[in-house]
């Protein structure tokens, strides 16, 4: 099968690629670029565990074909911590006990990145509506909306 | 967290360091930065991709399997049958005893659930294997099926498993699961009321986020390393072991990261397939549930029916208690002869009755086995119990709270199964409940204890 070559910015990195054209985003970063922070829960764009950060945009890796990614931006939880220091929405899941078998907190965590970098001071609710298309079976949701609304009261004191 | 010492205090010990302090856990740096190493998050050069040809069905007689298109399409590597597996029956309780082997590995000559793994398709790529598992061709001659556990152990119901030759686990006391303690027929006719009440659940998937699977990798030595989400390494290692026919010490099982199980992932599905894949092949295998496999092929909780008879008098002793309970299995037994088991040592709830008969039937039906989940054998019957114990509060024109401190086990109490209580906590737990939920009750029921000095 032909290839089709494709190259974006993971974490700030430039990658090349050559995909199956159908390839899924999720595919290639995981299978063939090597960063399994996203990860696969469905593939059906229901569960939001693959979800990424493109050009500032959240998505789901599943349902995006790598081949329309060309020159984009994709962010990861994988690239978020810098310099060995957790940024803080990862210090905020660490304190909070906000992960139990830890499979959905990859997609939590760039769900409320998104969220956080558009409307710094969040309401619960609007906390609960960014969240909403990430599921938790272990149902731990509630210390995970603490732990984003704790991110944000440390976001905004480290700005003041 | 609070910790309420008045509880207990003479027999407690209070130089606790660890309960009460929150403690980090050690697998969270792992899960915020995406670094925790879930079986899946690997890849080996020149893995195949394992997918099932699975019954359309829920009970037929397989007259033929071709697949020689499926061995043919491109891609495709090696197509593995029953005839393949070296020991194809197995069940995963005969590691403790509790036999018969009744489930195929892959079908051989009969399906008895709609789902059924019957032909494993391995190829160079996902997409080929899913292609070649459409390509094999088997031919079915469809037998009537049972979905009911009542109709599955009436007289001439269609047998569902020949390896138990009826529709029930035959345990070592019968047909059931029995407990006999006191005389109930003499407790219900003493009884001022007596209320019968059956309750009801249906099957319930676990649905974790990360689906079953595993990746196996044929390593140098020998040896087969296999990556899996199984909640269950050493029952997976030894039924593997028995499966495959191969020593132990030729399978590593490396795991213990779990995407979600509660109980889902306790079965022994995927890894002795995968493994004899790898094996046949010399390369790589993975298997993966698809969201679709997970949701419909792996096993749920048990669909249960319980039918409750209780005697209880006006001033709120339960005097009797009998009860007949149902686990629905499915085709084949996986844990649920050890959940009805359960049910039977659990349906006098945490309550002091001195006349009790129980039964617990785990039947047989062509439908999806079902297994272990969060605990199973005991949380519908918690269900079906405690909405008896309000029916019967009601009948009696009593507080439920009330009800249940007169009938709470206390130390010393003796139980239906014959082990006397020790340790019980229910009555203080309640008078705690009582004060969270702002739900008085009487003085007397919050100076009860069920520590019993010396019992």
């Amino acid at each position: 099968m032909a290839k089709v070559p494709v190259q974006f910015t993971l974490n700030g990195s430039e990658k090349a690629e050559f995909v199956d054209s159908g390839t899924t985003l999720l595919h290639a970063l995981r299978d063939k670029i090597g960063d399994t922070s996203p990860k696969g829960g469905c593939h059906q764009g229901t569960c939001g565990a693959c979800s990424v950060i493109i050009d500032g945009e959240l998505r789901l890796s599943c349902l995006t074909l790598a081949e329309t990614c060309n020159g984009v931006a994709i962010t990861t939880t994988a690239g978020l911590s810098e310099a060995g220091v957790l940024h803080p929405l990862q210090r905020a899941f660490l304190e909070a006990f906000a992960t139990q078998c830890g499979f959905c907190t990859p997609g939590m965590i760039m769900a409320a990145k998104v969220l956080l970098d558009h409307t710094p001071n969040p309401s619960r609710d609007e906390v609960v509506e960014a969240l909403s298309g990430n599921i938790c079976r272990c149902t731990g949701y509630e210390p995970i909306i603490q732990a984003v609304l704790t991110a944000a009261r440390s976001n905004s004191q480290n700005a003041a | 967290m609070e910790l309420r010492k008045n509880y207990f205090a003479d027999v407690r010990k209070d130089d606790l360091h660890e309960i009460g302090q929150p403690r980090p856990r050690s697998d969270s740096p792992g899960h915020v930065t995406g670094k925790t190493a879930f079986f899946a998050d690997r890849n080996f050069p020149g893995m195949l991709h394992l997918k099932m040809v699975r019954s359309p069905h829920h009970h037929a007689r397989i007259r033929s399997i071709d697949a020689s298109e499926a061995e043919r399409h491109p891609g495709v590597v090696r197509v593995l049958t029953a005839k393949d597996v070296p020991h194809n029956v197995y069940t995963i309780l005969i590691l403790i005893q509790i036999g018969p082997e009744d489930e195929t590995v892959l079908a051989d000559g009969k399906v008895r659930w709609k789902g059924e793994a019957v032909v494993a398709v391995l190829a160079e790529t996902e997409r080929a294997a899913q292609e070649a598992v459409a390509k094999v061709k088997v031919d079915y001659e469809v037998l009537p099926a049972v979905f009911d556990m009542e109709e599955a152990l009436k007289p001439g119901a269609p047998l569902v498993n020949e390896y138990h030759g009826q529709n029930y686990y035959l345990y070592d006391s019968g047909e059931c699961r029995k407990v006999r303690f006191g005389d109930v027929e003499a407790g219900f006719a003493g009884a001022d009321h007596v209320l019968e009440q059956s309750y009801q659940s249906s099957p319930i998937e676990h649905a974790p986020t990360e689906t079953t699977g595993c990746l196996v990798v044929p390593e140098g030595n020998d040896r087969f390393t296999c990556y899996t989400n199984t909640q269950a390494m050493f029952f997976t290692l030894d039924n593997t072991s028995i499966i495959l026919q191969m020593p132990g010490s030729k399978l590593h099982f490396v795991g213990g990261t779990v995407g979600g199980g509660f109980g889902g992932k306790v079965d022994v599905i995927v890894e002795p397939i995968a493994i004899l894949g790898a094996k046949l092949t010399g390369r790589p295998v993975c298997f993966i549930y698809s969201r679709e496999e997970e949701m419909q092929i792996s096993s749920p909780r048990a669909a249960e029916k319980i039918v409750i008879k209780d005697g209880v008098m006006k001033d709120g002793r339960i005097v009797a208690r009998k009860v007949t309970g149902y686990t629905d299995a499915g085709a084949y037994s996986r844990h649920s002869p050890y959940g009805a088991q359960k049910g039977a040592g659990h349906y006098p709830g945490p309550y002091t009755i001195p006349n009790v008969w129980i039964d617990t039937y785990c039947v047989y039906t062509n439908r999806t086995p079902s297994s272990a989940m969060r605990g199973f054998g005991v949380t519908i019957g918690d269900f079906a119990l405690e909405v008896q114990m309000d029916k019967l509060a009601r009948l009696i024109g009593m507080d439920p709270l009330e009800f249940r401190f007169i009938n709470a086990y206390r130390d010393g109490d003796m139980k239906a199964h014959r082990q006397p209580t020790e340790g019980a906590a229910l009555i203080e737990c309640m008078q705690e409940a009582s004060r969270a939920a702002n739900w008085p009750v009487a003085e007397k029921f919050m100076a009860m204890t069920s520590y019993v000095k010396g019992a």
